[in-house]
């Protein structure tokens, strides 16, 4: 770990004004993620921001009938939270299948959204990484890719993002609002907020240097049965092999995002109408032009194995 | 004393202390953080510096260029220890690749330097500045691809590569029901919750290591023979080990760069391996490929039993011995074995809980379901048909004691084995196909010999010295119990202290032989106690009775405190054996029950339930046993449904190497465990008539787990792990 400087700041202004003083600054939350990355020299922030007291920790309603969370609202407590559990229930399971309860507690919503791929060729700084390092090349591409992306990757990386949470909001149109050092305030859909890898994999998100994240914004409930099911080599502490979010309504219609499949949380807003067809056809529409490697193909059938689960489940 | 002949009725047969679920006399100790692990022993030298290994990036090769200035300069940094300024080192006996490697690489993570650092942070961030260039050299890291070049390896402990009984070839060509089938089993890595750690100090020319090991006198050897100093000038001490598994049965990079750094800085330095350097660094349980072959009649008699075992190791290494089991398990008169061993570049193979043991069981036992299956048979019944009384290769050697078949039959009945569908895939549980299997479990009895000292004071409390360590099996408690046993104490009058070279030599803690051994050697240092008690009070000692923290005989008693008031009394033993083990074959059985749910859409296996029926000798702790065996079936569920070290064939090394990406099952996974202890002494094995029992555990439970998959899906996974992805393609429809 490099030697780093550390500020605690006591609202969003102060803190990307710190940002936009210190090079190489970062911000820190829970520190569940970042930490890890700061031992291994995979970040290498000169400097810490530390955010985790910001008045940002509350969930309240929206004016459109929907949820403003804080984006220093816990795991644990966003899971908890009666509204949630109630409305949206998708975004409650979800989040309990991942990590283990200490993590939950400590870990906010925004740095849930912005934790970084567990591909292992990421993680060993020995290795070529186009993600870690660009220009690198990639040593998952061709390696142990059991994993890796099977859709919307590229030749310079095939990572997946790693996140449960990400993947329900995914299906319930969240937004993610914003504030960048002019104060300029923006929102954009969950939809917009990951990149593609491209030939520009270490770019995560669209956030511009020193945006700080300071809500997620879930529209109105539309009702319908929530499946978050994750399906995982043991039976808990483990990332998605891949994961299905689904909101299924009465009449057979409804939405399906998909994650551990790709660089960001799937979701084809085509697919959903396919619903109604049952499971082959939506994932023929999530996983068109999908170029799985000899050692993750099997994601495609068993996407679509879960999902005829989860369908079934749904009708009861 | 020497062990050679049958034990007859001895003190430990009161049962009094011994034999009792006494919980572990360390556990409060353990449980509120005052049993010091070794890099939290802050207190045994002052001004501890630390040191940081810095491991190679390549898995082979050579170092063709190292610049150490950047890190010299690094704040904090006293010191870097590499094979250019360490000065000549030898090799332990029991280590393949050297522990500090340059300039020639030989595994990934192989260790090439150590940074020394006034910090733990300080000494982390200069190692990341030692800039190193390679020349990087072809290797072999795929074993499968390796198979052709694998040769006959030579002896390893005194067992052959191969054997041979009767005629295999014909009998098996002969057999009117043949099976021949290839399993294969994955790089496994112990994955101990705490990571290899050392504190070295130097006194002059004299060395003191604060560790965690396994076997103390081995690991002083190997120090001194690699540092090329007097053992005598040594000195070990590792009272706690947070978990071993055979992954600290050996000096590993850690104590000899602790002991390099401590000199090279003139301060005690601490040195802890990264959890990532678990897997690259340390030893590994080998990887194999497997083929098993079984003739038998149409009624079920095994005619022919043959297994051979492929497996990788880096020059100088031994194979995975994982045949070793068929030769002995099941009856019939024509057999053979072999091994075979590859040049493989990985990080080096070793011993792992049962080594050979456990994934040779995972073919075995797959094998024989699939055997019974083609006869018709039940797989217990098919088992029962084809027991043995003797070692099946020599048979004018019995098994001391044999209950397998009582294993099976009583497990079959207490777990409900004859509600298991014998059509597979036919039984369900809303989404869950639903399935049961079983296995043998089988692993030999292994007596080492083993010594102790115990000193009695004038309050009548006995304390136990021997070098015998405890890695988490309970050994602290049973040799408590056995000199509480012996001297008629209360466990609370006895002090036990372990794990330092200073005390006499144990057989130390491995292949499920530390608790007989460890406890005889306790035994016979007890005897001689006795002896100087009953000599001190003017007693016979045949008449002398040991009970209630008192000495009796005939109309005198007295405390037995009194027999030290005018000075503590000492007695040093050792147990040595004759050649009882020759004569008997002692073995440990039991039977694994698994049943297990297959998600019908996903695919995913989670074991509902697990039972293990244990006949393993006296039981000297059936609470501590109790842990052991249940561990040892959470491993084996491990090895059987998530463990695999992936190679990455081309770059030559485990790329999982961490506990997020090294899965190992969670308390999720495990959700019911049962072990039953037949009741059952062996007065083969020493006075204790005991046997191991920590490896047990985990010998055949994989197998049972996959023959569970086969009966809740009826698709059979010959490649372990047996993840979802290998069921997908043949799981029916999902409705």
């Amino acid at each position: 770990m490099k030697s780093f400087t550390y500020e605690r700041v006591e609202t969003p202004a102060a803190a990307t004004a710190a940002f936009a003083k210190v090079k190489g600054a970062r911000f820190i939350a829970g520190g569940t993620n970042l930490l890890d990355l700061m031992k291994l020299e995979i970040e290498t922030p000169a400097h810490l921001i530390d955010v985790s007291r910001l008045a940002l920790d509350k969930i309240e309603p929206t004016t459109d009938g929907g949820l403003r969370i804080g984006a220093m609202v816990r795991n644990t407590d966003l899971a908890s939270d009666p509204r949630v559990r109630r409305d949206y229930g998708l975004l409650s399971r979800a989040l309990v299948a991942g990590a283990s309860g200490q993590l939950r507690n400590k870990a906010t919503t925004a740095g849930n959204l912005l934790q970084r791929t567990r591909c292992p060729y990421f993680y060993d700084t020995n290795m070529p990484c186009n993600k870690r390092k660009p220009g690198s090349g990639c040593a998952a591409i061709g390696g142990f890719s059991r994993l890796h992306a099977i859709v919307g990757a590229s030749d310079a990386c095939i990572a997946t993002h790693p996140s449960d949470m990400a993947v329900a909001m995914r299906a319930l149109d969240a937004r993610v609002e914003t504030v960048d050092a002019a104060g300029k305030e923006r929102s954009v859909a969950v939809a917009d907020f990951y990149r593609a890898p491209g030939t520009t994999p270490h770019l995560d998100t669209v956030l511009a240097p020193g945006e700080l994240i300071t809500a997620v914004t879930l529209p109105k409930p539309v009702g319908g049965t929530h499946i978050y099911q994750k399906v995982r080599d043991r039976a808990s502490y483990a990332f998605a092999l891949i994961s299905v979010a689904a909101i299924v309504q009465k009449d057979g219609s409804g939405r399906v995002a998909l994650g551990g499949v790709g660089h960001k949380p799937w979701r084809v807003e085509a697919a959903d109408a396919d619903l109604p067809r049952g499971a082959k056809a939506v994932t023929a529409t999530l996983l068109a032009g999908a170029k799985p490697s000899h050692e993750n193909a099997y994601k495609l059938p068993l996407v679509e194995r879960t999902l005829a689960g989860v369908l079934a489940q749904a009708r009861g | 004393m020497k062990f050679d002949t049958p034990a007859t009725t001895n003190p430990i047969d009161q049962l009094k202390v011994v034999g009792k679920p006494t919980n572990r006399i360390d556990g409060p100790l353990k449980t509120t953080g005052l049993a010091p692990y070794a890099y939290e022993r802050h207190d045994v030298a002052a001004n501890q510096a630390y040191g940081y290994v810095v491991g190679s990036a390549i898995a082979k090769g050579r170092i063709a260029s190292m610049k150490l200035d950047e890190a010299r300069a690094a704040p904090g940094v006293l010191a870097i220890v590499t094979a250019d300024n360490a000065g000549k080192l030898g090799k332990g006996n029991f280590n393949t690749a050297k522990l500090l490697g340059g300039p020639e690489v030989d595994h990934y993570h192989q260790a090439i330097a150590l940074v020394v650092a006034e910090t733990f942070e300080q000494a982390r961030a200069a190692a990341a500045l030692v800039r190193v260039e390679y020349a990087r050299g072809k290797g072999a890291f795929e074993l499968a691809a390796a198979l052709g070049s694998a040769v006959k390896p030579p002896p390893s402990f005194g067992t052959e590569a191969d054997s041979s009984v009767g005629d295999f070839a014909g009998a098996f060509a002969a057999a009117p029901v043949q099976l021949d089938t290839r399993y294969t089993t994955p790089d496994h890595a112990h994955a101990m919750m705490e990571p290899h750690a050392s504190i070295a100090a130097w006194s002059g020319d004299k060395l003191t290591l604060w560790t965690s090991n396994q076997m103390i006198a081995w690991s002083v050897g190997d120090m001194a023979k690699t540092l090329g100093i007097p053992r005598k000038n040594i000195r070990l001490d590792s009272p706690y080990v947070g978990g071993g598994f055979g992954g600290k049965l050996f000096i590993r990079a850690d104590v000899l760069l602790a002991a390099l750094g401590a000199k090279a800085a003139a301060r005690p330095v601490k040195v802890a391996l990264p959890r990532a350097f678990m897997f690259n660094n340390t030893p590994h349980r080998p990887a194999t490929i497997q083929r098993i072959r079984i003739g038998a009649t149409a009624d079920g008699k095994i005619t022919a039993i043959g297994h051979e075992s492929w497996s990788g190791d880096l020059p100088g290494g031994g194979p995975e011995t994982a045949v070793g089991q068929t030769r002995l398990l099941y009856a019939g008169a024509n057999r053979m074995t072999a091994m075979r061993l590859a040049v493989l570049d990985l990080p080096e193979g070793n011993a792992m809980r049962a080594p050979g043991e456990a994934p040779g069981m995972m073919a075995l036992e797959v094998a024989v379901d699939e055997m019974a299956e083609k006869l018709g048979l039940d797989p217990i019944r098919f088992r029962i048909i084809n027991d043995t009384q003797v070692d099946p290769e020599k048979p004018s050697r019995p098994f001391s004691q044999r209950q397998l078949n009582e294993c099976l039959t009583i497990g079959a009945d207490k777990f409900g084995w004859a509600k298991r569908s014998t059509t597979p895939g036919a039984s369900r549980d809303g989404q869950w196909l639903v399935g049961m299997g079983v296995a043998a479990a089988f692993r030999n009895n292994l007596n080492g010999p083993s010594a102790a000292r115990v000193r009695l004071d004038k309050s009548g409390v006995v304390t136990v010295e021997t070098d015998m360590t405890d890695i988490g099996t309970g050994t602290y408690t049973i040799i408590a119990q056995t000199a509480a046993e012996m001297m008629g104490l209360p466990l609370d009058n006895v002090v036990v202290k372990l794990g330092d070279s200073a005390f006499p030599v144990s057989a130390g803690s491995g292949g499920q032989w530390g608790a007989n051994s460890s406890t005889a050697g306790v035994y016979a240092a007890c005897v001689k106690l006795r002896e100087a008690v009953a000599q001190k009070l003017g007693m016979n000692p045949v008449d002398a009775v040991f009970a209630d923290g008192k000495v009796k005989a005939g109309r005198q008693s007295v405390a037995l405190g009194d027999a030290a008031k005018d000075g503590e009394l000492v007695a040093e033993d050792k147990m040595d054996y004759g050649d009882l083990a020759e004569k008997y074959q002692q073995s440990t059985f039991g039977a694994h029950f698994v049943e297990v749910g297959v998600h019908a859409a996903t695919g995913e296996i989670r074991i509902r339930r697990m039972l293990a029926v244990c006949a393993a000798g006296r039981i000297l702790n059936p609470k501590a046993a109790r842990s052991q065996v249940i561990g040892a079936m959470t491993m084996g569920a491990g090895s059987a449904l998530m463990e695999e070290l992936a190679v990455d064939k081309r770059f030559g090394f485990f790329v999982n190497h961490d506990l997020a990406g090294y899965e190992v099952p969670v308390h999720a996974d495990i959700p019911h465990q049962e072990v039953i202890f037949l009741d059952e002494t062996d007065p083969t094995t020493s006075p204790m008539k005991a046997k191991g029992v920590g490896e047990l555990g985990i010998c055949g439970v994989g197998a049972a787990v996959a023959n569970a998959v086969y009966n809740a899906t009826g698709i059979r996974t010959r490649n372990y792990p047996i993840t979802l992805d290998k069921l997908l393609d043949k799981l029916p429809a999902v409705a």
